[in-house]
C-alpha cells in the first residue's frame, strides 16, 4: 500500500506537465501510473506540431499560452537537452471560397487575441513555401510563431523536472479499478500495488472514457486512429507546416531534417485500433505530390497511428466534476493535447489546488455538455 | 576502443556511449530508449541496432536477451518514394472506375 496525495493515470504530456505543476506548486507525494512505455500514448504518435491558428477563442488562448512556455521551457525545466523548439510558422492553406471566407474571420480572432497571423495571396505563400503547387490552393494564412517541439524530448524535460521535484513515476503498471466510498476515493488498484488516495487526475487520453465508467463519471469522448508518416532525413527545405483542412493533409520538416505528415480517415469509426492501413499510404502519397510535389519525391520509412481522443465540440475538456469529489480529468483534445499541454498543467495545478481560475478557463468544464447544446466547434482540424 | 567511437545506429548515428548513459538513466526497454536517442528510427527501422540494443539491455538488467522484447515492427519493410504510391494508387483508381 502506497499512500499518495494524488494518483495521475498517464504519464503523456497532460499527466507529466500536471504533475510537474502540482509538484511545483509544493504537493507532496504525487504518483503517476501509465501501463506502457515511455510516451506509449498519443503524445509519442503525435505530429509534433504547434500552432495557435484556430477558430475557437478558447483554442487560441490555449494554444497563445503553451507557445509561450514552450519558448522558455529548456531555461524553466533546467533541461540539459533541447525540446527542439522551431518557431517557422504554419501555413494554412484554402482551397475553396467558403475557406477563404472562413480564414478571413480565424484572422481577426486570432489578431484580436494577441496572435500575428496574416492572410496571403498565392504569391505571398509562394515566397514562404516556394516549392508549393501554385493551382493547389486559392490563399493562405501564416503565423510566423507557430512550429514544432519534439514530443519525446519535451516529454523528458517534464518527467525529469518533476521527477527531480519528488514525482515518482510507475510505468508498465495499469489502473485496473478506483475504489469509492461514500462519494470520496478511497484508493487506486493496479496491476501492481494499492494507491491509497482520494485524488485522482484522468489523464489516460485515448483511455480516458474507460477511466471515468470506473467510478461512474460518464465522460463524452471517443478515441479514433489517426495515422502519419516519416519519411526520409532531407537538407532543410521548408521552414512552416504546410497544412490544409480541405485537402486533409498536414506536413512538416522537423529539425532532424525528415518529413512528418497525416491525415485523419473520414471513414474512421470510434475505436483504439492504432494500426496502419494502405489506404492511408495511397491518399496521403496523392495529396502530397498534388500540394508538394518536391516532398513526394522523399522516401517514406514508417507509418504508424495514434488515438485522437474527440470532444463533441472538438475542444479540450479540463475540469472536475460534481459527480465525484476529488476526480480530476483532462481529456478530449480532438488531437491537440501535445501543443496544449503547458496551460493544461498549470490550470489543473488551480482547479485542484483550489485556486482562482482564470474566467475563460471555466469553458472547460465537463458541464458545457450537459444538456447536449454545443455553442461552439472547432472546425479547423485535421 | 573508446565506446563514444563504437556507433550502434549508423542511421542515426548513435554510440555505444549514449546508449549505456541512457540505460543508466532508467531507459530499460527497446521502444524507451528508440524514443530517446532515435535509435531504429531511421532508414534501416532497427535492423542493424535493434539486436545490439537488446544485447546491451540483456547485459545491463543481468538477464537472457531472448526475455528482452524487441522494437514493434512498422510498415514499410523498405523506404518508397511517396510520389511512385501515389503513381500506382492513382492507376488503380482508374482501373476501377
Amino acid at each position: 500500500m502506497i499512500s499518495a496525495s494524488i494518483v495521475i493515470i498517464g504519464a503523456g504530456i497532460s499527466g507529466l506537465s500536471a504533475a510537474y505543476n502540482l509538484a511545483k506548486a509544493g504537493m507532496k507525494d504525487i504518483h503517476v501510473i501509465d501501463k506502457g512505455y515511455f510516451t506509449n500514448g498519443s503524445t509519442g504518435r503525435c505530429g509534433a506540431g504547434v500552432r495557435q491558428q484556430w477558430a475557437t477563442k478558447l483554442n487560441c488562448i490555449l494554444a497563445k499560452k503553451s507557445i509561450e512556455f514552450f519558448g522558455r521551457a529548456n531555461e524553466e525545466l533546467e533541461y540539459d537537452k533541447d525540446i527542439e523548439f522551431k518557431q517557422e510558422g504554419y501555413l494554412i492553406l484554402a482551397t475553396t471560397s467558403e475557406e477563404d471566407e472562413q480564414f478571413e474571420k480565424n484572422v481577426k480572432l486570432q489578431n484580436s487575441l494577441g496572435i500575428e497571423t496574416v492572410k496571403l495571396n498565392v504569391e505571398g505563400a509562394l515566397k514562404i513555401v516556394p516549392h508549393l503547387n501554385p493551382n493547389s490552393f486559392i490563399s493562405a494564412t501564416f503565423c510566423k510563431t507557430d512550429g514544432h517541439v519534439n514530443p519525446f524530448l519535451m516529454s523528458e524535460a517534464y518527467y525529469l523536472a518533476a521527477r527531480k521535484l519528488g514525482v515518482s513515476f510507475h510505468f508498465y503498471e495499469e489502473v485496473k479499478s478506483i475504489e469509492v466510498k461514500d462519494g470520496i476515493i478511497v484508493s487506486v488498484l493496479t496491476t501492481k500495488d494499492v494507491y491509497k488516495t482520494d485524488k485522482v487526475l484522468n489523464a489516460a487520453g485515448g483511455y480516458s472514457k474507460e477511466i471515468g465508467d470506473m467510478v461512474g463519471v460518464e465522460i463524452p469522448v471517443f478515441s479514433e486512429n489517426h495515422e502519419i508518416l516519416v519519411t526520409e532525413r532531407a537538407k532543410p527545405m521548408q521552414g512552416p507546416m504546410v497544412m490544409s483542412f480541405s485537402k486533409n493533409i498536414y506536413c512538416q520538416q522537423v529539425p532532424h531534417g525528415s518529413f512528418l505528415m497525416g491525415r485523419s480517415n473520414p471513414n474512421a469509426v470510434a475505436s483504439h485500433d492504432i494500426s496502419s492501413s494502405w489506404g492511408f499510404l495511397d491518399e496521403m502519397s496523392k495529396t502530397v505530390t498534388h500540394i508538394l510535389p518536391e516532398v513526394a519525391k522523399l522516401r517514406v520509412i514508417r507509418t504508424w497511428g495514434g488515438s485522437y481522443n474527440v470532444s463533441p465540440d472538438r475542444q479540450p475538456i479540463i475540469s472536475d466534476t460534481s459527480q465525484l469529489k476529488g476526480f480530476y480529468m483532462a481529456c478530449g483534445f480532438s488531437g491537440h493535447g501535445f501543443m496544449f499541454a503547458p496551460i493544461t498543467g498549470e490550470l489543473l495545478t488551480e482547479i485542484i489546488l483550489r485556486k482562482d481560475l482564470d474566467e475563460y478557463a471555466h469553458d472547460l468544464h465537463i458541464d458545457r455538455f450537459k444538456d447536449n447544446v454545443i455553442t461552439e466547434f472547432e472546425h479547423s482540424v485535421v | 576502443m573508446n565506446e563514444k567511437d563504437i556507433i550502434i545506429c549508423r542511421c542515426e548515428d548513435v554510440s555505444l556511449a549514449d546508449v549505456r548513459a541512457c540505460l543508466d538513466q532508467g531507459y530499460t526497454t527497446v521502444e524507451d530508449i528508440k524514443r530517446i536517442l532515435r535509435v531504429g528510427m531511421g532508414p534501416c527501422q532497427g535492423q542493424t541496432c535493434s539486436h545490439l540494443i537488446q544485447a546491451e539491455i540483456a547485459r545491463y538488467l543481468k538477464v537472457s536477451k531472448e526475455s528482452v522484447k524487441f522494437q514493434k515492427t512498422r510498415p514499410l519493410v523498405t523506404g518508397v518514394v511517396l510520389e511512385d504510391i501515389a503513381k500506382q494508387a492513382i492507376d488503380e483508381d482508374e482501373k476501377n472506375d
